[in-house]
C-alpha cells in the first residue's frame, strides 16, 4: 500500500513534466515502429532500384533513396528495431555490470577497489572499437555478439562514475547510520547509496544509447555487426558518409532518427531523475 | 547501581598517515591513545575537548564504525566488542546506537520519515506491519513529532526536527546506550535547549545511558552526571559534574572552564589564555601532551613520560604530573 503510493507520486510528478512525457511518447512510437516497421514500410527496405539512385525526397520517396536506389524511409522504419534493441540492450549490459562493479570498488575500497579499477583502466587504455573487435573475435560474428561486445566495452565508464559517486556518498552520515543499525553491506549499497547516485547514472545511460548505436555502426562498417543489406541507422549513416555533399538526405534521415531516439531517452531520463528525487518532486 | 554498561580499556585508534614502499606505516596519527573509562548504567557521561582531540573517534569505536587499533570495549554481558568480526558485531548493533552531529547529512534524503524510523524496527526482527506502524507513531510522539509528519521527506523539516527524527531512529532499537556525537552543535541555540531537554526526558523514560560528546562545557553541564575532558586523544580529567565544574584540577580543564562565555557582561572574569604550540597528534613524543601549552608546567613535566591517573578526591581523577 505504502509502496504503491510512492510509485504513484513518482508517476504523478513524471506526468507533470512535459519534456519527459514527450520523450515517453516518442519512445512508445519508436517501440511500435520497431515491432510493425517492416509491414508499414512502403517499399521493401532491401530492394535496390538502380534506376533511381540518390533520388531527393519527393512524393514517392518521402526520405529519398540512397546510393543503391533503396527507399530511405522504409530503411529507417525497418532499422528501428535493430537500432533500438542494440541501444537498449548494450546500455543495459554496461549499466548493470558497471554499476555493480563500480559500487563494489567504491564501497569496499582497498584491494578490491585496486583490482577492479586496474582492470577497468586496462579496458579504458585500449580504444573501445579495437576492444570490441577483440571481443567479437572471441565471441564470433553477428549482431547479437556485437551488442554484447559494445556493452562490455563501455563498462569502465559506468564503473568509474558509480565508484566516484559511491565514494563521496559513503562519507555521508546516513550511510554510517545505516551501518550502526546493523544493515548488511548489500542493503546499504542498494537501499541507501545507489538511490542517491541515480541521477548521474541515468544521465550517463541515456547518452550511452547513442554511443551504442554509433558503435554498432562502426562494427558493421568493419563487417562485424549488422550485415548488409539489412538496414540499421548507424550503418546507413556510415555508408552514406561519402555522399554528404551530393546527397545529404541519405545522411540526414538516419541521423535524425538517432538524434530523436537519444533526445527522447534523454528527456525521459531527465524527468525520471527529477521524479525520483523527493526534493525535486512537487 | 554502578554497574558498567560499557568498559573501555586502553582503547586506541591510530590512523596511518604515511607508509613506506612495503606498506609498513612510517607515520601514524594517534587519534585516541590509551583511553580507559567505565560508563555506568543510567548515567550521562559528558565527553568534552577541542576539535580533533578524538572524542568523536571514541564514540565511533563504541558504535562499531571504527575498529580499534588496540584495547578492549567490554559490553555489559562481558563480550569484548573490539574483538568481534563484522558479522558478530552486528548482533550488538541494537544495544548501542549513535545520534549524529549533522542532522542534514544523517538522514537518507530518499526515504520518508516513516521508512527511516521503521528501518531499525525491521532490523530487530519486527515483521508485523501494523506493529511497526504503531511503534513508529509512538516513537515520533516521544520525540515531539506528529503522525502527519510520517509521509514527508527529510528535506521538508528544520534542523531541530531532523535531529528529532535521528533521535527517534536511535530509540527505535531500544538500545542500552546511546552515543550522542555532538547532537546539538549544528543547531541554533534556542533549538539546542529543546533538543537537550528532549534527550534528558527520554533518558528517564527509556532508562537510557548516554555518552554525550560535545566541544563546549556549557552544553555538557546541562545533561551530564559525570564529565570527562579529553586532550589530544587522551582523557586528562574526569569527575562528577559539579565537582569538575567547581573544582577543576588539570590545567587544561581550568583553561577550558575559564573560556566559557559569561552571560553577564559586567562580570569580569579571569580568563586563562593558552600560549604555545599545540602538539601534533602525528607521532607524538612519550610525555604529557599538554606540556607545550601548559601554564603551570614544571621542570619534571618535560622529562617524565605520560602521566598516570591520580584520584584527587573520591571519583575525581586527574592525569597530570603536578598531582603525583
Amino acid at each position: 500500500m505504502e509502496r504503491e503510493s510512492t510509485l504513484k507520486q513518482i508517476w504523478g510528478s513524471l506526468s507533470q513534466n512535459k519534456g519527459a512525457m514527450a520523450g515517453l511518447v516518442i519512445i512508445v512510437i519508436l517501440a511500435i515502429i520497431a515491432v510493425i516497421g517492416d509491414s508499414i514500410a512502403p517499399y521493401d527496405p532491401e530492394y535496390s532500384d538502380m534506376t533511381a539512385c540518390f533520388v531527393a525526397p519527393c512524393a514517392e520517396h518521402i526520405f529519398g533513396t540512397d546510393q543503391l536506389g533503396r527507399d530511405i524511409f522504409s530503411r529507417v522504419l525497418s532499422g528501428t528495431r535493430i537500432s533500438l534493441t542494440v541501444g537498449i540492450i548494450a546500455v543495459s549490459i554496461s549499466l548493470t555490470i558497471g554499476t555493480v562493479v563500480g559500487a563494489l570498488a567504491g564501497y569496499c575500497g582497498g584491494k578490491v577497489d585496486m583490482v577492479i579499477m586496474r582492470i577497468m583502466d586496462m579496458m579504458l587504455a585500449v580504444p573501445s572499437i579495437l576492444l570490441a573487435i577483440t571481443f567479437m573475435a572471441a565471441l564470433g560474428k553477428g549482431i547479437d555478439k556485437a551488442v554484447i561486445a559494445i556493452g562490455l566495452v563501455s563498462i569502465p565508464e559506468y564503473a568509474r562514475i558509480v565508484r566516484g559517486s559511491v565514494l563521496s556518498m559513503k562519507q555521508n552520515e546516513f550511510v554510517q547510520a545505516a551501518r550502526v543499525m546493523g544493515n548488511k553491506d548489500s542493503v546499504i549499497i542498494f537501499k541507501h547509496i545507489l538511490p542517491n547516485i541515480l541521477s548521474s547514472i541515468i544521465v550517463r545511460a541515456t547518452l550511452g544509447i547513442s554511443t551504442a548505436v554509433l558503435d554498432t555502426a562502426a562494427l558493421g562498417f568493419l563487417g562485424l555487426g549488422v550485415q548488409p543489406p539489412a538496414a540499421e541507422w548507424g550503418d546507413m549513416l556510415g555508408r552514406s558518409r561519402s555522399f554528404i555533399f551530393n546527397a545529404p538526405h541519405t545522411l540526414i534521415f538516419p541521423g535524425l532518427a538517432i538524434t530523436l531516439t537519444v533526445l527522447a531517452f534523454n528527456m525521459l531520463g531527465d524527468g525520471l531523475r527529477d521524479a525520483l528525487d523527493p526534493k525535486q518532486r512537487k | 547501581m554502578n554497574e558498567a554498561v560499557i568498559q573501555l580499556k586502553n582503547l586506541s585508534k591510530y590512523f596511518t598517515v604515511e607508509t613506506n614502499f612495503w606498506g609498513k606505516p612510517t607515520s601514524v596519527l594517534k587519534a585516541v591513545d590509551d583511553f580507559t573509562l567505565d560508563i555506568f548504567r543510567g548515567e550521562a557521561f559528558g565527553l568534552v575537548g577541542e576539535s580533533g582531540c578524538g572524542k568523536s573517534t571514541v564514540g565511533k569505536m563504541i558504535a562499531g564504525l571504527y575498529k580499534p587499533t588496540s584495547g578492549e570495549i567490554i559490553f555489559q554481558d562481558g563480550t569484548d566488542l573490539a574483538k568481534l568480526s563484522t558479522k558478530d558485531r552486528r548482533k550488538y548493533c541494537q544495544n548501542i546506537q549513535l545520534i549524529f552531529q549533522d542532522p542534514y547529512a544523517s538522514l537518507n534524503p530518499r526515504m520518508k520519515v516513516e521508512e527511516i524510523i521503521a528501518e531499525p524496527l525491521k532490523l530487530i526482527g519486527k515483521t508485523d506491519s501494523g506493529e511497526i506502524y504503531d511503534r513508529t507513531k509512538y516513537l515520533m510522539e516521544c520525540v515531539g513529532l506528529s503522525d502527519y509528519h510520517m509521509d514527508r521527506y527529510p528535506h521538508e523539516f528544520s534542523g531541530g526536527q531532523r535531529q528529532r527524527i535521528g533521535i527517534a531512529r536511535a530509540l527505535a532499537m531500544n538500545p542500552d546506550i546511546i552515543v550522542c556525537d555532538e547532537p546539538v552543535s549544528a543547531l541554533d541555540v534556542s533549538v539546542q535547549a529543546q533538543v537537550l531537554n528532549l534527550l534528558d526526558d527520554l533518558k528517564k523514560e527509556f532508562s537510557l545511558t548516554y555518552l554525550f560528546i560535545a566541544h563546549g562545557l556549557n552544553v555538557v553541564k546541562h545533561i551530564s552526571d559525570r564529565v570527562g575532558v579529553m586532550y589530544m586523544g587522551q582523557l586528562v580529567e574526569y569527575a562528577e559534574k559539579n565537582e569538575l565544574y567547581n573544582n577543576p584540577q588539570h590545567p587544561y580543564t581550568q583553561a577550558l572552564l575559564s573560556a566559557i562565555p559569561s552571560p553577564n557582561p559586567h562580570r569580569k572574569k579571569e580568563q586563562i589564555l593558552l600560549k604555545g604550540e599545540v602538539t601534533s597528534p602525528i607521532d607524538p613524543p612519550d610525555k604529557c601532551r599538554f606540556c607545550t601549552r601548559c601554564f603551570r608546567k614544571e621542570e619534571k613535566c618535560e622529562k617524565l613520560s605520560c602521566p598516570t591517573w591520580t584520584e584527587v578526591s573520591p571519583g575525581h581523577f586527574v592525569s597530570c604530573h603536578l598531582f603525583q
